[in-house]
């Protein structure tokens, strides 16, 4: 057994020590985790693999290594049993996940000293079942990725927005497939809160990415070189890796700041772009309708105008009967033009104005929504300060200036006082967006209703009264003999 | 029976084809097709015109060409703005110019048609030899056609017309019914000329009006798309759609009745320079005989010339007045049939438009 453990490879040592340190409970989970993110994952052996796929919904191979490392145990201890020597052959050469350290198995195969005898197929089950009850019922399934760098804004004051993409079927987010937009200080952000939160107490917190400032100024300018590219594509891979371990840090995926930056904009965003999209149609249909009043306005002169020379022509004709249905053809037509003037107010006031009022509306809800983005700025800066206050304090641990270390500690306690109301104050408003939001668009459909309900029925009227004078006139056009 | 079943359009030329039916035995076959041009039609009608023949007769008008300028404009701005506009709105605006591309066709179908059957009604224009041509000869006209010195013929004639008329408005009229007839149609022209212009523009401004409302409709609905209460029209595309047919329909009735008349009392104007000028060759042929008279020179010549003079105008006159009149009543009827389907039609898609609003209401009000 002892060959089998070989020390795990530099790059899993980390992952090992930390798994170490935790608690019982996180065992599990971490030793799955471990297997996950080992890049050199093996093909799982044939025999075992098969049987657990459809049981265990599809477990990744990355778990079903670990179970082939634990059945690898029992296949040993098994060994006279029931398994064969030549089946055992290729489930040992697969050999176990480097990172398995010798704690773990030791746990693991104590209470399964009877399951042994069972088909291994059972075992494997088991085993999986009970890693998933340890990790809280969930199926330890998240990918990030992050994506389509893009650069926002001109000159110095630009950046690059990524796009972050999370799959996951954990019950801990909303939804199981999501993106964000964010850019590059908002990971260090992420970072610094979390490394403020955990690290003083011991946990390894994952580094965020370096800056580069020649890197991001050559971006910024716009040059399209070689190595702008690179330096995008470095960073764009830099950023997800991060992203990853953050989140395979099974402490760290609960954080309400990684969630947040995950996921929780997701709404925000989305009815940010809504309304986006509202504000120009609103605008353009506004156009149309401007447009549409100009043109029956010029429909109404031309009417008009057409009506007096139509008197004019019926004047001029010297048939009696078609004179006398020329002059009325003239009349209807001006009543005509009296019914497109009229309808050309109706036009403007029910449904121009209103559509220009409700494109100065939407000007308000964005400004509500940079309200918010505005409370999350200073959110962020009062974490950043508190984060600089206990840096400074702990500095002034090691000075002998006992007065400074006590306006340290004091400050802090400003800061975190702050740091919590800047918290309250973007949920609040963030709360009061959603209810506000949601009130608004009743209002706007309701408005809309009424206002389209009273426009039909003005066009309904136009085209009774057209009937009217048509028929009046029928009879005249059918007197010209 | 003359009739266009058939019309193509190939690039900038119309090609149509004229079925003729016939029990006439100077034609060859009882029923035959011959594809024809636009050109071919100026062609026969000019023939007509300079027949000395027919000069008192009132040649119907030639068809206009075809024009598709106005629709061909609008496609390719409708292009232009296709990437702001949703996919709907774009179909439905592509729709309508594709109706009114095909309105266009028809109009000028409608006109060449006129124009034949106008001339196979026609107890002495319906046996012309060149108008038999047309319909019979199956071959390209185009030969026939490029008779340069006629074209030129044409034009010259008409620029001495111009001249004419101030001769001739100065000239005495001796026959009531001509003097009446002069005065009438004069002032007749020029109003009916500005009834048709009023009426383009009117025509113009309807159509914007309904191409606004296809615009409105389409975003409202693209908007409603994106809202929760999934309300499919708010204002119903089809409305536009009414709004395009009774604008499309008034120029078809009143616009193209208008036109057509405004052409046709030109032709009998021309009639009547044409024998106002006979009057005035006959006076010039009167002081001619006098001036041989007083000098004893070529005084038969100028007898018969005279004679001649008399006669060509006398008979003149005597076709003209057959013609005015007939063409009276024939403009009394086109007014009355014209005018009542256009009301007709007005009636109809008022109603339909109203159905189709109210059925919206109702929609809305029950959401």
């Amino acid at each position: 057994m002892a060959a089998e453990r070989d020390p795990p490879p530099a790059g899993s040592v980390g992952h090992a020590d930390l798994r170490e340190v935790e608690d019982g409970e996180d065992l599990f989970v971490s030793t799955a985790s471990t297997l996950e993110s080992s890049p050199s994952s093996p093909e799982p052996a044939s025999l075992p693999v098969e049987d657990v796929g459809p049981s265990s919904n599809g477990p990744k191979p990355a778990e079903i290594l670990l179970d082939d490392d634990q059945e690898d145990l029992f296949a040993e201890a098994t060994e006279e049993v029931s398994l064969d020597s030549p089946e055992r052959e290729p489930i040992l050469s697969d050999g176990p996940s480097p990172a398995i350290t010798p704690v773990t198995p030791t746990a693991l195969i104590a209470p399964r000293a009877e399951p042994n005898v069972i088909m291994v197929s059972g075992m494997f089950e088991q085993s999986l079942d009970e890693l998933e009850e340890e990790a809280a019922g969930d199926s330890f399934d998240i990918q990030i990725s992050v994506s389509d760098p893009e650069k926002v804004g001109d000159g110095m004051n630009a950046y690059m927005a990524y796009k972050v993409t999370t799959k996951t079927s954990l019950t801990v987010f909303s939804r199981n497939d999501f993106s964000v937009k964010r850019r590059f200080s908002d990971f260090l952000g992420l970072h610094s809160k979390l490394a403020s939160k955990y690290m003083h107490i011991g946990y390894i917190v994952p580094p965020a990415p370096e800056k580069s400032i020649v890197g991001m100024t050559k971006v910024k300018v716009g040059k399209e070189d070689l190595s702008s590219t690179e330096f995008v594509e470095k960073r764009r891979s830099a950023l997800e890796r991060y992203l990853m371990r953050t989140v395979k840090h099974p402490v760290l995926l609960q954080d309400p700041d990684v969630l947040q930056f995950l996921e929780s904009s997701e709404w925000f965003e989305e009815k940010q772009q809504q309304f986006e999209n509202l504000d120009q149609q609103l605008r353009k249909l506004h156009g149309s309708v401007e447009a549409l009043v100009c043109h029956r306005k010029e429909l109404s002169v031309n009417t008009a105008s057409f009506a007096r020379s139509a008197a004019m022509l019926g004047n001029s004709e010297d048939h009696t009967a078609l004179s006398r249905a020329l002059s009325q053809l003239a009349e209807v037509e001006e009543k005509i033009d009296q019914l497109h003037q009229e309808q050309a107010y109706a036009d403007f006031y029910l449904f121009s104005e209103l559509l220009g009022d409700y494109v100065r509306l939407i000007t308000a809800v964005k400004a509500v929504f940079e309200n918010r983005m505005k409370t999350w700025s200073k959110w962020q800066d009062a974490q950043l300060m508190l984060q600089k206050k206990r840096e400074a304090e702990s500095k002034l641990q090691f000075t002998n200036k006992p007065d400074k270390l006590q306006q340290a500690k004091d400050e802090i306690k400003e800061w975190e006082a702050k740091v919590q109301q800047g918290e309250r104050d973007f949920e609040q408003i963030s709360k009061t967006i959603r209810k506000e939001v949601g009130r608004f668009e009743k209002q706007r459909v309701n408005d809309f209703k009424v206002a389209i309900i009273k426009y039909l029925e003005s066009l309904v009227q136009t085209q009774q009264q057209l009937i009217k004078y048509w028929e009046a006139f029928l009879p005249e056009a059918k007197a010209i003999a | 029976l003359i009739d266009i079943p058939d019309a193509l359009c190939e690039r900038d030329k119309v090609k149509f084809t004229v079925h003729t039916k016939t029990t006439l035995r100077n034609f060859q076959k009882p029923e035959f097709s011959v594809p024809r041009q636009h050109e071919d039609f100026i062609w026969l009608h000019d023939t007509l015109v300079e027949t000395e023949e027919y000069a008192g007769l009132i040649i119907p008008p030639a068809p206009p060409k075809p024009d598709f300028e106005s629709p061909r404009e609008k496609m390719h701005k409708l292009g232009e703005g296709e990437a702001s506009m949703t996919k709907e709105e774009y179909a439905k605006m592509k729709q309508e110019l594709e109706a009114e591309y095909l309105a266009v066709f028809k109009k000028t179908v409608q006109v060449h048609e006129v124009f034949l059957q106008r001339l196979s009604s026609h107890p002495v224009l319906s046996r012309d030899r060149n108008f038999q041509i047309f319909l019979e000869y199956d071959q390209d006209l185009s030969v026939r056609r490029k008779n340069a010195k006629e074209v030129f013929g044409g034009f010259f004639k008409n620029m001495v017309k111009s001249a004419d008329e101030v001769l001739i408005s100065g000239i005495k009229e001796v026959d009531d019914f001509f003097d009446q007839e002069k005065t009438f149609l004069l002032d007749y022209f020029s109003k009916i000329k500005d009834s048709t212009a009023k009426a383009e523009k009117m025509t113009r401004s309807h159509k914007s009006v309904a191409e606004d409302y296809i615009h409105i409709s389409a975003t409202l609905n693209s908007l409603s798309a994106e809202d929760t209460t999934a309300l499919k029209q708010w204002v119903p595309i089809g409305h536009g759609k009414v709004e395009a047919r009774v604008a499309s329909d008034q120029e078809l009735k009143l616009t193209e009745l208008l036109r057509y008349y405004m052409r046709d009392i030109q032709a009998a104007k021309d009639l009547l320079y044409r024998r106002a000028r006979a009057l005035a060759d006959y006076e010039n042929s009167n002081k001619a005989l006098d001036k041989a008279r007083l000098k004893s020179k070529d005084v038969v010549q100028a007898q018969e010339h005279q004679e001649q003079c008399l006669q060509k105008f006398n008979k003149l006159s005597e076709s003209g007045k057959k013609e005015l009149t007939s063409f009276k009543g024939r403009r009394v009827v086109a007014f009355r049939k014209n005018l009542i389907e256009m009301a007709e039609l007005e009636i109809k898609h008022a109603k339909n438009n109203m159905s189709l609003l109210q059925s919206c209401i109702e929609l809305l009000k029950s959401n």
